[in-house]
């Protein structure tokens, strides 16, 4: 089953980790753990193992688990059940302070009542580092997040932007282990949010620490990561890197969660399970052969499935000059319902009998001119390869 | 026109601070250079032998005695306090109402009814001579004692102490000390470098709450300290009342005033000195 309750068995283009390459520790390991608050379940059976190094983002919609997992991992809360490693060692019970895990927190958490030189040193300072070591080290990590020169400034007169670097570089001077970013980026303005997700993926590459990054953002998760774990009511979905979860998501909620798709109803009546090839039936008479991207799946046949096709996969081309139908290609005949023209992309609505009303999307590398040729209620086809069917079994 | 307006507005809460506050502190002053009526009372003069008078040991022990007896009390206040207020702000999660509703109901009562409670409380047939049984001496006395009128002292002003502390910690951001021990602070150094310097505003404003009508406090160390313990309060009701001896009553009221205003200034200056965050707002 693909609730990835067994994460660990390799999917299809999944990279493989540290840890299973080269027998080295993973920085966090994750083994069965459970948290429950009275009667929610906030984490459920998660396992998972984070390799050294890495950048890995948990995406998932509200109140599925994430913070709490982080939390976890900080040493805040405590698992119900299960046990994590911080590389290697199991830290039930080690309390916040003496985990050598760092939190960057979604308001920053800066201490209102020290200067920024004074918030960057403060973790030095409880390790009994001497006032010029302190110093120098406060001034490399200021210079790593492009802040030099800010020592004496005082924390509230900083922007946004400026506090969320302080608030890294008070986490990165400790040298943790794992560094954790819960939502770091959430209380920025968009543009300001691209330009730091840029930056905190350099410099996530300049310092070689572990990134555990949190967000509902699945464009921001899908710009920085290198492995993305998908949640949803505190279960781990899918992980994976981006490529492999746009285009092999595992279930319904992962095609829906990350990107859009355009489902279509049927039953499954072929799978071969070593390929992953499979056909379905829709249930309005259309043939569709695909791949079944979940490779724990073992559907009965006649299963009820769902094909999901991205936009960007479909073609739509005016019904006068439509190609011939091929081998290897699905069509259904509909009408432009409506057309949206988005600067470097246009997204069409067609009406389809079939396959009810269906998004495709059309790249304008030819120019604004080369959609004008169709526009609403014109009848068109929509064409599309087989290998853009992605069965989704749960 | 919304010049107008807001005279119109402030000039009621003016004429009330003029009238009630700054009128009577200058009558005191004028006074204080005065010489007592034959029959008591006031007369106009300029002399300043009223202020000549303080200076003699026996007229200037009441202001040593007042000002060590607030100091203790004030710190007493603290040191009770502050774990309560923390408790309250931190701890108490559903009860913190509760906990509020237990602190202010006192405040329902008459103080001088509350008073009066701990004479029976600290009396010989109860706790003062439970602790004179312990210690094995049947002498033992608690009332009378500046002890009682410290108890008292404290007793009496403890909300005035724990409401501002328990306002800026409740205020305090929680993930501040999250923050503090992410980065390697146990529960005891992040309460010194984190808490405490945040609840400073809290602590400074409740210092001076308590301290201010502790100089003059009059009510319990008559009550509990059978008027023994000889506090500013006591010597001014001595001038006004039973002497009648106005202009040196004004002379002590002012150098009551001055006493107070030296030892805050010192101690506002003490506890902000080094400090880095915004200016502390006192009051
Ligand atoms: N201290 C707590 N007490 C009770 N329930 C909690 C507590 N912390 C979290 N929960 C519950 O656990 C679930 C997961 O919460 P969590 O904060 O981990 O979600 P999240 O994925 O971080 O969501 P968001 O994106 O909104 O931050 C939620 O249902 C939440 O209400
Ligand atoms: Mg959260």
């Amino acid at each position: 089953m693909s609730l990835s309750a067994t994460p660990d068995t390799p999917l299809p283009g999944r990279r493989a980790t540290l840890s299973e390459r080269g027998g080295e520790t993973p920085d966090v390991d994750i083994v069965d753990v459970t948290k429950r608050f009275g009667d929610i379940t906030a984490v459920d059976a998660m396992r998972l193992s984070v390799a050294r190094g890495a950048f890995y983002s948990f995406l998932g919609p509200s109140g599925c688990g994430k913070t709490t997992t982080l939390r976890m991992i900080a040493g805040f809360e405590q698992p119900t059940a299960g046990e994590i490693y911080l590389a290697g060692e199991p830290v039930a019970g080690v309390p916040p302070y003496q985990r050598n895990v760092n939190t960057v927190f979604q308001h920053y958490a800066l201490f209102p009542h020290m200067n920024v030189a004074q918030n960057v040193g403060y973790g030095l300072r409880q390790r009994g580092t001497t006032k010029a070591d302190e110093a120098r080290r406060v001034g490399e990590a200021l210079e790593l997040v492009r802040l030099s020169g800010y020592e004496r400034r005082r924390t509230w007169e900083l922007s946004g932007g400026q506090q969320q670097r302080v608030a890294l570089a008070r986490a990165l001077i400790n040298q943790p282990t794992v560094l954790l970013l819960d939502e770091p980026l959430g209380a920025l303005d968009l543009k300001l949010r691209k330009e730091m997700q840029l930056e905190l993926k350099a410099l996530q590459q300049e310092v070689g620490i572990t990134f555990v990054y949190v967000t509902h953002d699945q464009e921001e998760a899908l710009t920085m990561s290198d492995t993305i774990i998908v949640m949803h009511h505190g279960r781990i979905q899918q992980q994976g890197g981006p490529a492999e979860l746009y285009e092999r998501p595992v279930n319904r909620f992962v095609a829906n969660f990350i990107g859009v798709s355009n489902p279509i109803d049927g039953k499954l009546v072929e799978h071969d399970p070593s390929t992953g090839r499979g056909v379905v039936q829709t249930d309005r008479g259309l043939r569709l052969t695909g791949l079944v991207t979940d490779p724990d799946a073992r559907p009965a046949p006649g299963t009820e499935v769902i094909v999901a096709v991205r936009p960007e996969r479909l073609q739509v081309e005016p019904a006068t000059h439509a190609a011939p139908p091929a081998d290897g290609w699905s069509s259904v005949e509909g009408r432009i319902h409506q057309g949206t023209y988005l600067g470097d992309h246009t997204e069409f609505r067609v009406a389809t009998d079939i396959a009810g009303e269906m998004v495709a999307r059309r790249q304008n590398a030819a120019g604004a001119a080369a959609i004008m040729g169709v526009g609403p209620g014109d009848p068109v086809v929509v064409r599309w390869e087989d290998s853009a069917n992605l069965i989704l079994v749960a | 026109m919304s010049a107008l307006l807001t005279t119109a507005l402030v000039f009621p809460a003016g004429l009330w601070y003029l009238a009630l506050l700054v009128a009577p502190l200058l009558i005191v002053v004028v006074f204080s250079f005065g010489t007592r009526a034959t029959n008591g009372g006031y007369e106009p003069g300029l002399v300043l032998n009223n202020y000549e008078r303080l200076l003699q040991p026996q007229r200037i022990e009441p202001f040593f005695t007042s000002l060590w007896m607030a100091i203790a009390g004030t710190i007493g206040c603290l040191l009770v306090g502050l774990p309560l207020a923390y408790f309250i702000a931190t701890r108490a999660g559903q009860r913190k109402g509760l906990f509020i509703l237990l602190l202010v109901i006192p405040f329902w009562t008459s103080f001088l009814i509350r008073t009066y409670a701990w004479l029976i409380v600290l009396g010989r047939e109860n706790l003062g001579g439970f602790i004179g049984e312990l210690v094995g001496d049947p002498d033992f006395r608690i009332l009378g004692t500046p002890a009682a009128v410290l108890l008292g002292l404290v007793y009496g002003y403890l909300p005035l102490m724990v409401f501002p502390l328990y306002v800026t910690l409740e205020r305090m951001d929680r993930t501040l000390v999250e923050a503090s021990k992410d980065l390697g602070a146990a529960r005891w150094a992040t309460f010194r470098q984190v808490t405490l310097p945040i609840a400073l505003p809290g602590l400074i404003t409740g210092s001076i709450l308590v301290f201010i009508p502790m100089m003059g406090e009059y009510v319990i160390p008559s009550i509990l300290g059978y008027g023994r313990t000889f506090l500013m309060g006591n010597a001014l009701v001595d001038a006004f009342i039973q002497t009648r001896n106005w202009p040196f009553g004004s002379a002590m009221a002012v150098g009551l005033i001055l006493v107070m205003l030296v030892t805050i200034t010192i101690y506002v200056w003490f506890v902000n000195r080094g400090r880095h965050g915004r200016d502390v707002s006192v009051l």
